[in-house]
């Protein structure tokens, strides 16, 4: 029998960008939250070098406010793969005051995580970062670059971005500089869960259906989590099938009502979905150019 | 699964934001959160309509300005396949942005103004989507409802691209002309009732229609090396494999390949991904292949048919499209990035630059500035290997990289 190779064209394009990133770059990073989509870029580097092992750690920044199904996940995933992971900590920077935690009914750490972002590249030494933002999720990230270069400050100059033609991708940069790197931009919320499906990639338990006690706020679920989650004395605590669709912070990420128990219903849920994917980001709520500002910044 | 890629061009307020988000708007891929969102912003705003351009305008300035400053990438499916629309503005960087998102589209779609008619812009769209090749424009003549739906404009606009066309170099596009208004939706996605005069179909249905090939076409094969696998794990000693993604044809085991530029010849032992073997590689795959004989490779070389050897030289001319504020001068010296493979280029000759406007070719000058398009012949430190882009777009094309600033300031198209 004839054996042919022939992959999906969104899959392709990831590999190549991420064999790009190793070759023109002397320090990579990919950086793991542990939610789909940096495991997706993890099983993409895998394929790229494979049977070498991925050629860059892994590194977290880790809020402290995590779900914890995420973090075993995340600890159990680089085990498993004999993969170097690197944590470092926002909780740090709190404790020694460098950075002041937001507070009240709206508090998150979300913002606070670039800070500890940039001190960990500098520490390090990292000059490329592969994220896995996607061009679908937000409309300031659809105007992201695949290499998108950064100052000492991490700062994004969108105005003045690299023109990026055919696969050909310029990793120069100056001493100082480094550059984001997005393999998955292409990719909608829908190719991402199709790509675990079809590749049975394992995945936090937070993502399918399951019980957890919840309140509610502005039309949104929240985890009923009082160490990590303020909460009002009026806002009633009960129990409810979720599921989470986007993993961030339990401070930043809402649940949303579900019945997805395994990751074909995930896929059907989403294809009939009404609502965007980051509509249940409590970070994004907060202005128009919530993310532009953000990425201004130096986040992700 | 499906993508097909789309690049849209117009001029400033050609409504370009607004046809994409009438397109998404249509077709219901806008989610509740979003429509809601370009609801209450447009009736904040006075509008007694949606304002779809809102659905795309990603940064603050361009929504203070009611333009687009950056490609933006939007995503849509229908049961059919899956859409990127790359939407490029039509101002100062136009031809920059233009490029960049026409040389990963399949399909270009090129808004006309129909109170305006063919202006310079058109011109220039026009031209750059003739210069890369793209197969399926789509002249989409928009406002028709400000000129009452009149076919002699359509008519008039139809005839004006025609003759640009029977200029063109590149004589095998499909150009297909759609009377629309994409602030009313009229033959968007719905046909409308105000063009009894047109009976073609409407932009989503032609979409629809698009034959789906990849931008880099049917070609000689080609295998950029990317990488050299070695393993370090103590089972894996003796391997030794090249990573890299195949361009133009399929390659299968057997076949006799040449290594450039050491023109060393071997034949392919093994297609492997991810611990599979393959018999055969469709064009288009990343992928790791082995080499029976222990050949000497790295980064930068390219696997070929023995068959099918490219050109080769130390000099080259090439058309190239100037995006960079500085410009391009004379006797300077760039890193000219050729797939993987990274040389030094010196500009002997500026031979000429496009007037758009007259279509003329003016005759040589000194430099080429931002938005330029000219032909140029350019001096290599080391011998390439290279095809023309008529026929090989992988290895047709490079870019040159200005090693001051390390921004990418041009792109060629070889000769």
């Amino acid at each position: 029998m004839n054996r042919i190779l022939e992959n999906n064209p969104l899959e392709n394009e990831a590999i190549h960008i991420i064999r790009e990133t190793v070759a023109q770059f002397e320090k990579p990073v990919l950086l793991f939250s542990g939610g789909k989509d940096s495991i997706t870029l993890v099983r993409l580097a895998q394929k790229a070098f494979y049977p070498a092992t991925i050629p860059f750690p892994l590194m977290h920044i880790d809020t402290g406010h995590n779900f914890p199904e995420t973090i075993e996940f995340r600890d159990r995933l680089v085990q498993e793969l004999g993969l170097e992971l690197i944590v470092r900590n926002v909780q740090d920077n709190i404790d020694s005051g460098r950075v002041m935690e937001e507070k009240g009914k709206y508090a998150s750490r979300n913002i606070l995580q670039t800070e500890t972002l940039l001190d960990a590249i500098e520490e390090f030494g990292f000059d490329a970062c592969i994220g896995g933002a996607r061009r679908d999720e937000e409309k300031a990230r659809a105007k992201e670059r695949v290499f998108s270069v950064r100052d000492d400050f991490g700062q994004w100059d969108e105005k003045n971005q690299r023109p990026e033609v055919f696969d050909m991708l310029n990793g120069n940069i100056d001493h100082g500089q480094n550059v984001r790197v997005f393999p998955i931009s292409n990719w909608t919320e829908l190719d991402v869960w199709s790509y675990i499906e079809k590749e049975d990639i394992e995945i936090p338990s937070i993502y399918f259906a399951h019980k957890r006690p919840v309140f509610e706020r502005d039309g949104l679920i929240w985890s009923a989590f009082d160490d990590y989650v303020y909460r009002e004395d009026d806002e009633q605590v009960y129990e409810k099938i979720v599921r989470f669709r986007t993993v961030g912070d339990m401070s930043c990420t809402a649940a949303v009502e579900s019945n997805a128990f395994t990751i074909s219903d995930v896929v059907r849920e989403i294809r009939s979905s009404r609502i965007s994917e980051r509509g249940a980001r409590i970070d994004d709520k907060r202005s128009e150019a919530a993310m532009e500002k953000r990425k201004q910044q130096g986040y992700f | 699964m499906e993508v097909l890629k789309i690049v849209t061009a117009g001029s400033v307020d050609d409504g370009k934001s607004t046809l994409i988000g009438r397109i998404l708007y249509d077709t219901k891929s806008l989610t509740d959160d979003k429509l809601e969102a370009i609801e209450k912003k447009s009736q904040s705003r006075g509008y007694d309509y949606l304002d779809f351009s809102l659905a795309t305008d990603g940064l603050v300035a361009e929504r203070e300005q009611g333009i687009t400053i950056d490609v933006a990438h939007i995503y849509f499916s229908t049961d059919n396949r899956s859409y990127i629309i790359a939407d490029t503005p039509g101002h100062v960087e136009y031809t920059r942005n233009m490029v960049t998102g026409a040389s990963t589209s399949q399909a270009s779609v090129i808004l006309v103004d129909a109170r305006n008619g063919v202006i310079e812009q058109t011109k220039r769209h026009f031209f750059i989507n003739n210069l890369l090749r793209v197969k399926d424009i789509i002249v989409a003549v928009n406002k028709m409802d400000l000129v009452d739906f009149d076919e002699s404009k359509f008519d008039r606009i139809r005839s004006d691209v025609e003759k640009l066309a029977a200029q063109a170099n590149y004589k095998n596009q499909s150009i297909t002309f759609i009377p629309v208004s994409a602030l009313k939706g009229d033959n968007v996605v719905y046909r409308s009732e105000n063009t009894p005069w047109y009976t073609g179909k409407t932009l989503m249905e032609h979409f629809e229609s698009i034959e789906n090939q990849d931008v880099y076409e049917t070609a000689d094969a080609r295998f950029p090396i990317q990488s050299v696998i070695r393993p370090k794990q103590a089972d894996y000693h003796d391997y030794r494999a090249y990573a890299g993604k195949l361009y133009g044809n399929d390659l299968s085991v057997g076949d006799e390949v040449t290594i450039l530029p050491s023109m060393t010849k071997t034949k392919i032992k093994e297609i492997q991904f991810f611990g599979s073997t393959y018999d055969t590689a469709k064009r288009g795959s990343s992928l790791t292949l082995s080499l029976e004989n222990d050949v000497n490779v790295s980064r930068g070389d390219t696997i070929v048919r023995s068959e099918s050897i490219p050109r080769s030289g130390k000099e080259l001319n090439a058309t190239i499209c100037w995006m960079d504020r500085n410009p391009m001068r004379l006797a300077s010296r760039y890193e000219l990035q050729h797939g993987t493979n990274k040389i030094m280029a010196k500009i002997k000759d500026i031979k000429s630059v496009l007037e758009v406007q007259s279509n003329q070719q003016s005759h040589s000058v000194d430099n080429l500035v931002l938005n330029d398009i000219g032909t140029v012949s350019m001096q290599l430190n080391k011998t390439l290997f290279f095809d023309s882009y008529a026929k090989n777009k992988s290895t047709g094309c490079f870019i040159l990289i200005d090693k001051q600033t390390n921004t990418t300031a041009g792109v060629g198209f070889i000769e």
